[in-house]
């Protein structure tokens, strides 16, 4: 049963209220789809790159009830870790996977997508392995060089804020202005600390989906910084986000033991 | 004719342990740098990443913190949680290029007046080695005529 068949039968069982998928956009692009009737149904395609995790938290989504949406590995890894923040409910989601003949399957409740990602263990994409490692092999300035040339493209669009699951708050840091914590125009300082911030808020909940990176429009590697925040958790608790739906946040909690190298 | 270069240390301490301790160096006058401004919060806990943002943005070229020892916490875990936080937030400094050899933690309790001199000391003079905190002050001032 491929994508639009499973659609249709969930929507006219009315099991789900929503499937979320993607269709085709305009010059061969994928873009998300949310097919509320089964005649809606009929363009789903399984194959996009975003995370549609980040939709399932939205207020407009939560109100259509439950809903079903097409997940890879780092979508299930996302909801697990929503579900451990207690910002989606188990029975809100359904999330359907495609096996590699094309076969869309369901998968109901944590536990199964715990067992099913038990499979795939989390692996990082071969380019950003190496552009870590190269970052590692560099010396303080030279990486200070890289990250402000790199951070001297941001325009401050927040897309890496928007396209990420776990960015859910209603009042963003980003947006307080009393104080006004980062300075609002795309200025060196203030792109420096949003994206400081942004890391450090993602700590121990970035699920490494790589996201934020993709939906820069001007390609700064933003990922790599969560990747290197949730790496150091994992390096240091070991624990790793998106791993169960009963996850402790690592920085709300703490081990008498926990050992450092660095105070005095 | 310009003045030799003395350096801003911004000490974000706790009130229950540091800041005690800090008062005890002081009544205990044993003299120690005058470079430091002190900034007392309610815990380590309290600090937060961004508060230590606004510090070098504003032109401090070295920070201290600290706080009571583990264990010692007025509000039992604070300094625990603190900790936790600093070891990601150190790597990821790190990461970014930012100079984590200007960012210098300690625990200090109200019984070590004589370890917050030492430490101050310690801190103002590698800093002054180091020199201003120009690549941070250069960023803050960026557009800035």
């Amino acid at each position: 049963m491929d994508l639009r068949e499973k659609a249709k039968q969930l929507l006219e069982s009315g099991e789900v209220k929503a499937v979320l998928g993607f269709e085709p956009g305009t010059h061969g692009t994928r873009r998300p789809a949310f097919a509320r009737s089964a005649a809606r149904s009929e363009k789903l395609t399984f194959d996009g790159e975003q995370n549609l995790a980040s939709y399932v938290t939205r207020k407009e989504v939560k109100r259509l009830g439950r809903v079903a949406l097409a997940a890879k590995p780092d979508t299930l890894r996302a909801l697990l870790q929503l579900m451990a923040e207690r910002q989606i409910k188990e029975q809100d989601v359904l999330p359907l996977i495609e096996d590699g003949a094309g076969q869309v399957s369901e998968l109901a409740g944590a536990e199964a997508i715990e067992q099913h990602l038990a499979l795939s263990p989390k692996e990082l994409k071969p380019e950003d392995r190496a552009l870590l490692d190269r970052l590692g092999k560099m010396t303080r300035q030279e990486r200070w060089d890289f990250w402000q040339g790199e951070l001297a493209r941001c325009v401050k669009c927040y897309a890496c804020r928007s396209s990420c699951p776990m960015c859910y708050c209603e009042h963003c840091t980003m947006d307080c202005n009393r104080p006004q914590w980062v300075p609002v125009p795309s200025h060196a300082l203030g792109n420096l600390e949003y994206h400081m911030t942004r890391a450090m808020h993602l700590a121990g909940r970035c699920v490494e989906c790589g996201d934020c990176g993709r939906a820069c429009p001007v390609g700064i590697p933003v990922h790599l910084l969560t990747f290197n925040a949730e790496e150091s958790v994992h390096a240091q608790f070991g624990q790793r986000a998106g791993a169960s739906s009963k996850l402790d946040y690592a920085l709300s909690t703490f081990r008498p033991d926990d050992k450092e190298t660095f105070i005095r | 004719m310009t003045e030799p270069f003395e350096p801003k240390i911004t000490a974000f301490v706790c009130n229950w342990c540091t800041y005690a301790g800090a008062d005890l160096t002081g009544t205990s006058r044993i003299k120690y740098q005058s470079n430091v401004r002190v900034l007392r919060l309610p815990c380590t806990g309290r600090i937060d990443f961004m508060l230590l943002a606004k510090a070098f943005a504003r032109g401090a070229d070295g920070i201290i913190i600290s706080g009571c020892h583990p264990n010692d916490c007025h509000y039992t875990s604070g300094n625990y949680h603190a900790r936790r936080r600093w070891m990601i937030y150190r790597n990821l400094m790190d990461f970014m290029g930012i100079d984590t050899q200007r960012i210098t933690f300690s625990w200090v309790s109200a019984a070590e007046g004589a370890k917050w001199a030492e430490l101050v000391n310690e801190v103002t003079t590698g800093i002054r080695a180091m020199g201003p905190y120009a690549e941070y002050k250069e960023l803050a001032n960026a557009g800035v005529e």
